[in-house]
């Protein structure tokens, strides 16, 4: 049994959501070039410039790139051999949130209750989310999300008479529907079987895993190049403004289902598509 | 090639805007999201004052990070507008000349620019540790209460933004999209 104290936790999420929010990924980055030079678009070559650049201020001033610094969403996955001490394991990461909000000058964008909307000041509460893993360490991810794109996703209960091609339309539909809204371009988390609840988590935590990462069974990393491939050619473009770069990737997840059912989950992202993980 | 044009905004220039422009912005614009505009209409409503003259004015849909040290904002890229639909019909009754945020509009507030004479632009989100740059000045209006939200007074400088809506309801939106589809054909 390995003691993890809580203020190790607690500095670790602080950190991440610093770095989450001032750092583009390198494969989001990596992206921008490879679209700029296929994008014909003027105005949409112009815009992922602008893009570009803006992390690199974002980069040098550690500055967040978008005001839109989100709600704080934790990933944990804990060892079962870990024993933490030194205090409640939710208060302290709430407490990094807080922390990585305040002192990163991040802005608190977390209303208390959903009717009443009185903001918390802190950006507390997190969205937690804790798995139990084999081993002796901590594994936290933090991925801020921003409600330009959150507001833009969509669950659907398909049949399973609907299949592949059911879950390719609702992709589309989706995605055609979110326009310019969810500051294209975007990426695509998209999550099919398991229930209600567990398809909208598959299509959260799809949006963990790089874009040049394709899924390892060979049929959904299929799928998830031509939804790649059919998105582009909605001709949304950067901003919404028309061109080829609408969308930078699509990663799905899965997981068994009902025989009754065919759940999918489409997860919205903003270009930024924001999270740092750290193992402690 | 880009327009320069400076608040408050006269009925000129915003004949002259057309769909599709670049614009570089200077002048004083004010910031307004959600809460805030609530708060607004509800004052149209009960006939009292507005906080700030709205007349041939800019409403930009942003709620900033905080601002460091020395640096009059955070980083201050767009919101999505179409959450402040319902409350800017009544605005452009008002005198509001111009909105900036990012994405779609109702029909009615369409339907409300043309009658009213406004345009709408767009920034470009995801773009907001640039767009800060633009920033000069930041006063505190109104709503101090609201945080993010509050309505300050910016001054900015040549402000990068896109006419996305005319006065005459054309929509960039649709009209980039098609030709970009025509282009590929």
């Amino acid at each position: 049994m390995r003691e993890i104290h809580v203020s190790k936790i607690t500095e670790t999420v602080k950190q991440l959501c610093m770095d989450a929010n001032y750092y583009l990924g390198e494969d989001i980055k990596n992206k921008f070039y490879e679209f700029k030079e296929k994008e014909t678009s003027k105005l949409g070559k112009e815009i992922l410039d602008i893009l570009i650049k803006n992390s690199e201020i974002a980069e040098n001033e550690k500055m967040p790139m978008c005001q839109d610094t989100g709600m704080a969403v934790v990933f944990m996955e804990i060892g079962q051999d870990v024993h933490i001490v030194g205090g409640n394991l939710e208060d302290a990461i709430n407490e990094g949130v807080r922390q990585g909000y305040i002192e990163g000058y991040l802005r608190k964008s977390v209303v208390k209750d959903p009717l009443d909307r009185v903001n918390t000041k802190d950006n507390t509460p997190a969205i937690i989310h804790y798995s139990i893993v084999p081993g002796d360490k901590i594994k936290i991810t933090v991925a801020p999300k921003g409600f330009g794109s959150e507001n833009m996703s969509r669950l659907k209960m398909l049949k399973p008479a609907d299949g592949v091609e059911g879950v390719k339309k609702f992709v589309l539909e989706t995605v055609k529907e979110a326009g310019p809204n969810p500051c294209p371009p975007i990426v695509v988390g998209v999550g099919i079987g398991g229930t209600f609840e567990k398809a909208a988590f598959l299509a959260k935590k799809a949006l963990l895993r790089s874009v040049d990462e394709e899924n390892k069974n060979p049929y959904y990393a299929q799928l998830e190049k031509e939804l790649l491939e059919e998105i582009n050619k909605l001709g949304i473009g950067p901003q919404g403004f028309g061109g080829l770069t609408t969308c930078l990737g699509v990663n799905i997840e899965v997981y068994a289902t009902h025989i009754a059912g065919l759940p999918v989950a489409v997860n919205i992202n903003c270009h930024a598509t924001r999270h740092k993980e750290a193992v402690i | 090639m880009q327009k320069r044009i400076t608040t408050p905004l006269t009925n000129e220039c915003i004949e002259d805007l057309k769909a599709g422009d670049s614009v570089l912005l200077t002048g004083y614009i004010y910031t307004a999201r959600d809460a805030a505009h609530k708060r607004l209409v509800e004052l149209i409503e009960k006939g009292e004052e507005l906080p700030f003259d709205i007349n041939g004015q800019i409403i930009y849909y942003v709620g900033p990070t905080p601002a460091k040290e020395g640096m009059p904002i955070g980083s201050a890229g767009p919101t999505t507008s179409y959450r402040m639909d319902p409350y800017t019909p009544t605005l452009l009754e008002k005198g509001l000349k111009g909105m900036i945020g990012k994405g779609k509009r109702s029909l009615e507030v369409v339907e409300s620019m043309k009658k009213n004479r406004a345009v709408y632009f767009a920034a470009i989100g995801g773009a907001a540790a640039l767009t800060a740059k633009c920033v000069k000045e930041s006063e505190l209006v109104a709503y101090e209460d609201l945080g993010a939200e509050a309505i300050r007074k910016l001054y900015v400088e040549d402000l990068p933004l896109i006419v996305v809506i005319d006065a005459e309801g054309n929509n960039y939106y649709e009209i980039g999209q098609q030709e970009y589809k025509n282009s590929i054909k």
